[in-house]
């Protein structure tokens, strides 16, 4: 009786010793994540996660899902607003300059040591770092990137007489292609539209496809100006909404973007533009052979960059953020890479990681993986502004009422810009 | 005396205190916000005056918003008042399958909105889309109800009709359950038809739900937006904008959130006084046994 009664005793005291030592040892790290596309993203973050800790008993990361990229950024604001900011976060690489006005984030130059800031940020694919730069600091390192690509439907290229091994390389090819792929029945209704390009919700980013291949680069890289209504931009507008109304090859209105893959599956549309994220569903899901190309050049190839990047949170300790620049630098190693883009479909930022074995047998699995890689040479960032939100919100609804047929293309761009001048005067 | 009234007040304290920090003292702190710019990083909130008011005068969003607003109230209320009504009166009668069909009735309530907002997606695509098929069957063509700017708004109305009426069809359940078959049946003696029970008992009998029920479904036309999050994030160009969902919108996503409390502010003015309207003007015509 006495002897186990001791013996508990010991293991208690031993227990509650571990207890408060844990703590004084390790580095208490939290870090928000978004998951915008379907699979195994929030699992394998949580095992990266672990595979690190296991390596690294002294730091202790907790990764917080905080819903979608915008339940991200609201939540991850309100708890730096109320001086409770989590270490790290993915967040959109579009809110750079919002997260730089509302002063929350830090530079990762403090952190890094000079050799590194060249090997590191350096390696990096120029694309995506166009939105993760500013004022000569790194403010974001590319974690989950994307960018947008065009699907095709080999079987119904086939049935329309068309090369299923040729997808269209420029946008008048495109329309000429999808007028033979508009497919009407005998009361005139149409049952296949020759192209989908989803204008609900966020035209602003497949708009982006058309603006940046017809050389309209929408805002500065100070974040402070947007060119809304230059001639390229309204060009690329009017050449968007021609695709529904003079040529008729895709559904009037707007369109819906989550349903899209879906329009695909259902041959109603035979051609659709969505992001390479959506890769591993279409592989799993697509009833028919399918092929991945670039968007279509107008004067020459263009798409914009898209998803998240990791940013490091300034109301921390120096301590801290050395041990999150560790780990977001663990995070971004090639094996590590690897693995989020078989799990997910992002693009690997770094030309290194697709030399890795695993990426390489992946893409010889999934060749349409390496056409979002080589599109990156052609790709910009996409709209990075201060209030980045609120002036996306502005274009959105432009280009809303340019595809519903409220609004000419010069008029609603106009309008857009005078409202975003109004917004950003105030930055410059 | 006194003591009642000491323990009177000690019994509403923790009821008032939880008042106090929970609702009162955010409405004033609200209020206070709408009269400072929006802090900004290290620019701190300056006095504005009315400065907020000015601009939401001059938004033209919040008008279009309000707009929009009233035609969805003015459509979502009476549509799924009345959809709730025909629904109570056919599951109150006696008749095969009953229970099945107040189930069905009722499912749309227990469902979370949200996730139901993403099957309405699928019934609304143009083409292959559930509306779109049926329309097939009678040889009519597609639309694109989600993506008009004209239909929009009327498409998302639907779908909140869908999800109200089952849940007011309760009350009114629960009201015919309670109404004594005795006044009924002696209205019946006096030779009264079907319609006239309906006018003459059965509706003034109803009026203290349809009161209570009108008023939730006001609250409901400015409140519930979580489909509009979902299928069209207020769109194309805003026209399923609705006050709510643009409130929402400045303040979590624009973080303008000293235009956001002005927002709240107008919204609860707005809604503070139909309700209060609501009880006076509808209250004399109420008929309480």
């Amino acid at each position: 009786m006495t002897m186990s009664y001791l013996r508990g005793l010991t293991l208690g005291a031993a227990a509650t010793l571990a207890l408060c030592a844990a703590p004084a040892l390790a580095l208490d790290l939290q870090f928000y994540f978004p998951v915008a596309v379907g699979g195994g993203a929030a699992k394998t973050i949580g095992e990266l996660t672990d595979a690190y800790m296991a390596q690294h008993p002294d730091v202790k990361i907790e990764p917080v899902y905080t819903g979608s990229y915008v339940d991200t950024i609201a939540k991850a604001m309100t708890a730096a607003k109320g001086g409770n900011p989590p270490q790290l976060a993915v967040i959109g690489a579009a809110e750079m300059f919002n997260l730089i006005g509302e002063d929350v984030i830090a530079p990762f130059d403090d952190y890094v040591s000079d050799a590194d800031k060249a090997a590191w940020f350096g390696g990096f694919y120029p694309a995506f770092m166009e939105n993760s730069q500013a004022f000569g600091k790194t403010w974001g390192i590319p974690f989950q990137r994307s960018t947008p690509v065009m699907y095709w439907n080999k079987e119904a290229f086939r049935k329309a007489g068309l090369d299923p091994e040729h997808a269209p390389a420029s946008w008048d090819e495109m329309v000429e292609m999808a007028r033979k792929l508009t497919v009407k029945d005998a009361s005139g209704q149409v049952t296949q539209w020759g192209v989908r390009i989803p204008t609900a919700g966020l035209p602003y980013w497949l708009y982006q496809g058309v603006a940046i291949a017809n050389d309209a680069i929408l805002a500065s890289a100070d974040g402070k100006t947007t060119a809304f209504n230059s001639p390229e931009a309204i060009e690329a507008a009017q050449k968007l909404v021609d695709l529904t109304t003079a040529q008729g090859v895709m559904e009037k209105g707007t369109l819906d973007w989550g349903a899209t893959p879906k329009a695909f599956f259902e041959g109603n549309a035979a051609m659709i533009w969505t992001t390479t994220g959506n890769l591993t569903n279409i592989t799993q899901n697509a009833p028919f052979p399918f092929g991945v190309a670039f968007l279509p050049a107008i004067k020459h190839f263009g798409a914009p960059t898209g998803g998240g990047n990791f940013y490091l949170f300034k109301d921390s300790t120096d301590e801290e953020k050395k041990a999150s620049v560790d780990f977001v630098k663990w995070m971004t190693a090639p094996e590590q890479a690897a693995k989020w883009t078989m799990a997910t479909g992002y693009v690997a930022p770094r030309a290194e990681d697709w030399d890795t074995p695993a990426l390489k047998d992946y893409v010889a699995k999934v060749p349409g993986a390496l056409v979002a890689r080589e599109q990156l040479q052609y790709a910009k960032a996409e709209l990075t502004v201060y209030q980045n939100a609120q002036i996306t919100q502005i274009l959105n609804s432009a280009l809303e009422a340019i595809m519903t047929g409220q609004a000419e293309p010069k008029a609603a761009l106009d309008e857009a810009q005078a409202k975003a001048d109004a917004i950003l005067k105030a930055y410059r | 005396m006194r003591r009642q009234t000491l323990t009177a007040w000690a019994l509403l304290l923790p009821a008032a205190c939880l008042l106090v920090v929970f609702t009162h003292g955010p409405v004033l702190r609200t209020v206070l916000a709408t009269f400072y710019t929006t802090p900004h990083g290290r620019l701190p909130a300056k006095f504005a005056g009315f400065d907020n008011y000015a601009h939401l005068i001059a938004d033209p969003i919040f008008w279009q918003a309000l707009r929009n607003n009233l035609l969805y109230a003015g459509l979502t209320i009476p549509a799924s008042m009345g959809l709730a009504l025909v629904m109570a009166l056919l599951v109150n009668g006696r008749m095969r399958g009953r229970g099945f069909l107040r189930m069905a009735f009722f499912t749309p309530t227990v469902l979370p909105l949200i996730a139901v907002a993403n099957i309405w997606i699928f019934f609304y695509q143009p083409g292959f889309g559930l509306i779109d098929q049926i329309r097939g069957l009678f040889g009519l063509g597609a639309t694109n109800l989600l993506g008009q700017g004209d239909s929009a708004l009327y498409a998302v109305a639907a779908v909140a009709v869908w999800k109200e009426a089952g849940f007011f069809m309760i009350f009114y359940l629960a009201a015919l359950q309670a109404i004594p078959q005795s006044l009924i049946e002696a209205a019946r003696l006096e030779g009264a038809n079907a319609l006239q029970i309906f006018r003459r008992v059965i509706w003034p009998l109803l009026t203290p739900t349809t009161l209570f029920v009108a008023v939730n479904a006001v609250v409901n036309a400015f409140r519930l937006v979580d489909h509009i999050y979902q299928m069209t994030g207020g769109g194309p160009n805003n026209a399923t904008a609705l006050l709510f969902y643009y409130l929402y919108q400045v303040g979590f996503q624009f973080w303008d959130t000293a235009y956001a409390a002005t927002l709240t502010t107008v919204l609860v003015v707005v809604l503070g006084l139909v309700s209060v309207g609501q009880f006076l003007f509808l209250d004399r015509k109420v008929h309480y046994q």
